[in-house]
């Protein structure tokens, strides 16, 4: 169906958010991905996430790598400038974007061959520096544009559509992203948008690295039997530490909750986050203990899901480099150059 | 004991210091070309260090130049020897009838000394071992004790010497006193026990002028804080680390604002040469103007961005600091050999803009340039230094800068000129320059938002795998290409005082070497036009200059004329009539081997004038 336009009118009663945006104000052009794709179910939560909130759809800058979920950026949030940039290197292209320009939010969208195999450096070294972003990496183990090779995020022992035996260890992006200081993880299911949807939108919100790990199955080439990121198998061994709600603006929490369930995490730009607990247990302020859950689980072949991480008070890396909180890129020679005089100055020291 | 006459020069010789690096002899060694500039007399310093940071030879080497010749000389008037790994090597490489300073405590046998050099020793280890007990302090004074002795061999005014001390160390008296006592140690050691002065003297002088004394790296990234880069991403790598140091230093100097101490750039060193230049285009997308400063392996992993560049579009600024390659090839030495690497980075048709900066003051005004460059043809541009002006001290012209300049932003199309109306086509050619109109991101709620990629796509910046439409972009870029010829620094001809039909080109590095050769030339009779090139693409006056001459030499520091091979590749040029000139072992080039080289083959022509017999 991808070659039919996608028609612009839209019902006259579609619901407006704060700004006066609909939904479709959020969309960008139709997905060229198969029918049935992971990654079309994120582009939606996305959309989902950005209207709810109530962003300027244009002061999002989407950018990505190569690969199937990198494509992604153009379908959704149509009046933002969106980079397709070079394979596994969506990272530093942000980085770049972010120190140019402090006040446009920045969505990386990759994949797991962009950002745990030819990216992996890129990935681990953006989350160490702390760049205010939200990294999305849309898992699905498999090298879906190139006709179904492994990734390095594809469990060892699970099973290629033609029928090979994966031999390598797992890359588990997530308990990566907790060991290199990400002050926002996450991990999520495309097949569970009520879950996903509050995750992006808390992601969004927080100030510092915030990482989700969706996974996303491939419906061409990764969702037989034998593979541990299909729709059953991720159904099946899904385990979701907590549910989250998001409530922007300084609304008062909802009282539907039973007491003692749930958790609020208040983030750097005024929104809530509502955690209703699924493992009582479970405290997603403790890094160390959810690297241990992380991993006591993954070799019971559980999967963990929601919120795992966040640090409400983390610094970004504007932060660190202590800059200046116009702009750099609005920054022109009367407030850049020296100057003549200073010049002079500098010459006289040099002879 | 010498039967070769000692060499007399007054202002017009070559010290050469063997160290063993790590030692604490940069310091002092600078001291001294820096005391003999204030002397009114130029100097030309130059670094030789290994790849290592304590332990193997190093060597600095002054050569002082009443007549200002900046290039390399070769040959050693005065060598002083402190390295015992090198004395064999180093004492070799004495000029006949030149001099031998060395640290006499203990005594050496005649075999290892030569009967055509005068021989100086100074028992400098047994000075500063009665003088100091702390190692450290032993071996740091002892560069300064042999800096006194030399002040007093060479017949230099300690005043000036103890003004460079006191700016060294003000506010630091009490090591500013020591540095002075320890001065005056070998310089009173020597004038008790030496015949002094020598041949070789150093006499006061006007000749410097209000010129200034500063490394090609530092002054580019002068240039970048002149020039409005706030971002700077890079990776550390020899020769290219000192600029964005320099560019650090610079902008904790002159970049915080006043008020709130807040920065007003961001540099990031980054895990890689990739995501350097990959933070570098992410800004420059993002409308900021930022760079990266890199040597050979660098460029080589940046290829693929580099192509990303020209084909999506986005400026960016790499200053390449060249060194002897290929691989990682001799990382302390010089070259001038990533000229084709750089003109054609990346797979697939590219080509890029370079800029070839002389010495530091070029270097200062086209690293500012680059940045207008970049934004004006919305691609890469190269600042093309090298070791040999990037990291030793040169003298050159004050760097000026003109406070009426605004920056040239390119073409940008702002909310207000969306709004009215105008038709926002990313690869659309409105004027006929192949320059198109960018957006930046976040401009608008409605209008002028793209979707930038490395895929083929319409002018309409829409993805597109028509063949029309994708050759259509592919001329729109060498259009584009030919609007920079006339952008970037023309190239400087210079002609001979009688009509000649032969002709020279050269560029960077090279150039106070060719200044000179062309004296020694015209001394062995032959007259040359002069052409320096300054930039890729070249100008049209590059294939007049072609054109007026029978034959053109074209001097360069790599193996395979990789500048000669450009211009005939962009001219479609007869490639006999260009006569290529190498010097490639990682020194830098001489004016003596540019003369004899090119000499040579003039004779030859003289002997069978190759356009007589042809016709």
């Amino acid at each position: 169906m991808t070659y039919i336009a996608k028609p612009k009118f839209h019902h006259p009663g579609l619901k407006k958010n704060e700004l006066g945006y609909t939904h479709r104000d959020y969309e960008g052009k139709i997905s060229t991905l198969c029918a049935g794709c992971g990654h079309d179910s994120i582009t939606a939560s996305i959309i989902e996430a950005c209207y709810e909130l109530s962003i300027e759809p244009h002061r999002v800058a989407k950018i990505s790598g190569i690969g199937c979920s990198s494509k992604t950026p153009d379908y959704f949030l149509g009046n933002s400038h969106g980079f397709n940039s070079v394979h596994g290197r969506m990272p530093s292209v942000l980085t770049g974007a972010n120190l140019a320009n402090r006040d446009l939010i920045y969505l990386g969208v990759s994949g797991d061959g962009d950002s745990a195999s030819i990216g992996f450096g890129q990935f681990a070294h953006s989350i160490r520096r702390g760049v205010n972003m939200t990294y999305i990496v849309e898992n699905n183990g498999v090298y879906g544009l190139t006709k179904g090779q492994f990734s390095a995020t594809a469990d060892r022992g699970s099973k290629s559509k033609k029928g090979v035996t994966n031999t390598d260890n797992a890359i588990d992006l997530v308990a990566i992203a907790l060991q290199l200081g990400a002050t926002f993880v996450a991990r999520s299911f495309s097949g569970d948008k009520g879950q996903l949807v509050p995750l992006i939108a808390a992601a969004i919100g927080h100030k510092g690295a915030s990482f989700i790990d969706v996974i996303s199955p491939c419906i061409a080439f990764n969702n037989h039997a034998g593979s541990t990121k299909s729709f059953d198998y991720v159904r099946e061994h899904n385990d979701a530490v907590n549910r989250l709600d998001v409530l922007v603006g300084r609304d008062p929490i909802a009282v539907d909750y039973a007491p003692g369930t749930v958790q609020v995490v208040e983030q750097h730009d005024g929104s809530k986050i509502a955690l209703r607990k699924i493992d009582a247990d479970y405290d997603p302020h403790d890094r160390l203990g959810a690297q241990t859950f992380l991993a006591r689980h993954a070799a019971k072949g559980q999967i963990v899901t929601g919120l795992l991480y966040v640090d409400p008070d983390a610094e970004d890396l504007h932060e660190h480099l202590n800059t200046v909180e116009t702009p750099l890129n609005t920054l022109e020679a009367d407030t850049l150059c020296p100057g003549s005089a200073v010049l002079d100055k500098i010459n006289a020291s040099l002879r | 004991m010498s039967d070769k006459k000692p060499i007399s020069s007054v202002n017009d010789f070559v010290v050469r210091f063997a160290n063993v690096n790590g030692s604490g002899s940069a310091s002092a060694n600078e001291m001294f070309a820096r005391a003999i500039l204030r002397h009114g007399v130029p100097v030309s310093p130059r670094n030789i260090f290994p790849s290592n940071i304590q332990g193997l030879p190093t060597w600095y080497e002054v050569r002082v130049t009443e007549a200002g010749h900046l290039g390399a000389r070769g040959g050693v008037d005065m060598m002083v020897a402190m390295n015992p790994q090198t004395w064999d090597k180093d004492v070799a490489g004495i000029e006949p009838g030149g001099y031998l300073f060395y640290d006499s405590t203990k005594p050496m046998p005649s075999t290892k000394f030569r009967d055509d050099i005068t021989v100086i020793g100074v028992p400098l280890t047994a000075i500063t071992n009665s003088t100091y007990t702390d190692p450290r302090q032993r071996q740091l004074f002892k560069n300064i004790i042999y800096l006194g002795s030399l002040s007093a061999l060479l017949d230099m005014d300690p005043k000036l010497i103890e003004q460079l001390i006191g700016e060294q160390y003000k506010g630091k008296e009490k090591l500013l006193s020591s540095n002075v006592h320890a001065l005056h140690l070998g310089r009173d050691w020597a004038l008790q026990n030496l015949k002094c002065p020598i041949g070789l003297r150093v006499k006061k002088s006007d000749k410097v002028g209000d010129r200034i004394f500063i490394e090609g790296n530092s002054a580019a990234a002068l240039g970048a804080v002149y020039g409005g880069a706030t971002v700077c991403a890079w990776y550390p790598i020899t020769p290219s680390s000192s600029v964005a140091e320099a560019f650090t230093a610079h902008c904790k100097k002159y970049r915080h604002d006043p008020e709130t101490g807040k920065a007003k750039y961001a540099i990031v060193q980054g895990e890689d040469e990739l995501a350097s230049i990959g933070i570098v285009i992410g800004a420059s997308w993002n409308g900021a103007r930022a760079f990266t400063a890199t040597s050979g392996p660098g460029i080589s992993l940046m290829t693929e961005f580099i192509g990303l560049s020209y084909f999506a579009e986005i400026p960016a600024v790499i200053m390449n600091i060249q060194r002897a390659g290929p691989s990682t090839g001799m990382p302390t030495r010089t070259q001038q050999c990533d000229i084709i690497a750089c003109a054609y980075a990346s797979h697939g048709d590219t080509k890029h803009v370079l800029l070839f900066p002389e010495d530091p003051a070029e270097a200062f005004e086209f690293a500012a340039a680059a940045f207008d460059l970049a934004e004006r043809l919305q691609t890469t541009i190269f600042l093309m230094l090298d070791l040999d002006i990037g990291m030793n001290h040169r003298l050159c012209r004050p760097l000026k800068w003109d406070d009426a300049r605004q920056y040239d932003r390119g073409k940008i199309m702002t909310a207000e000129m969306l709004e009215e109306g105008r038709d926002f086509g990313r690869y659309l050619d409105v004027d006929g320059d192949g320059i198109p109109y960018r957006t930046y991101p976040g401009t608008h709620p409605t209008k002028g938002s793209y979707f930038t990629r490395g895929t083929s796509r319409d002018r309409y910046a829409r993805y597109s795998e028509e063949g029309t439409v994708y050759a259509d972009n592919m001329q729109r870029l060498v259009r584009k290409f030919e609007t920079a010829q006339d952008l970037v620094p023309r190239p400087l001809q210079a002609n001979a005082e009688r009509p000649t039909k032969y002709g020279v080109i050269y560029f960077g590095s090279t150039s106070p070497a060719m200044d000179e050769a062309i004296g020694l030339l015209e001394a062995r009779g032959h007259q040359l036009d002069r052409l320096r090139i300054r930039a890729f693409p070249f100008h049209s006056s590059v294939a007049s200059f072609l054109a007026e001459h029978d034959f053109v030499y074209v001097v360069e520091q790599n193996r395979d004329s990789q500048l000669r091979q450009l211009i005939v590749n962009e001219n479609g040029i007869d490639p006999v009539r260009l006569v290529p000139i190498v010097h490639y072992d990682g020194s830098p080039i001489t004016a003596r081997y540019i003369a004899k080289a090119i000499g040579d083959h003039q004779d030859q022509l003289k002997v069978t004038p190759l356009r007589k017999a042809v016709s």
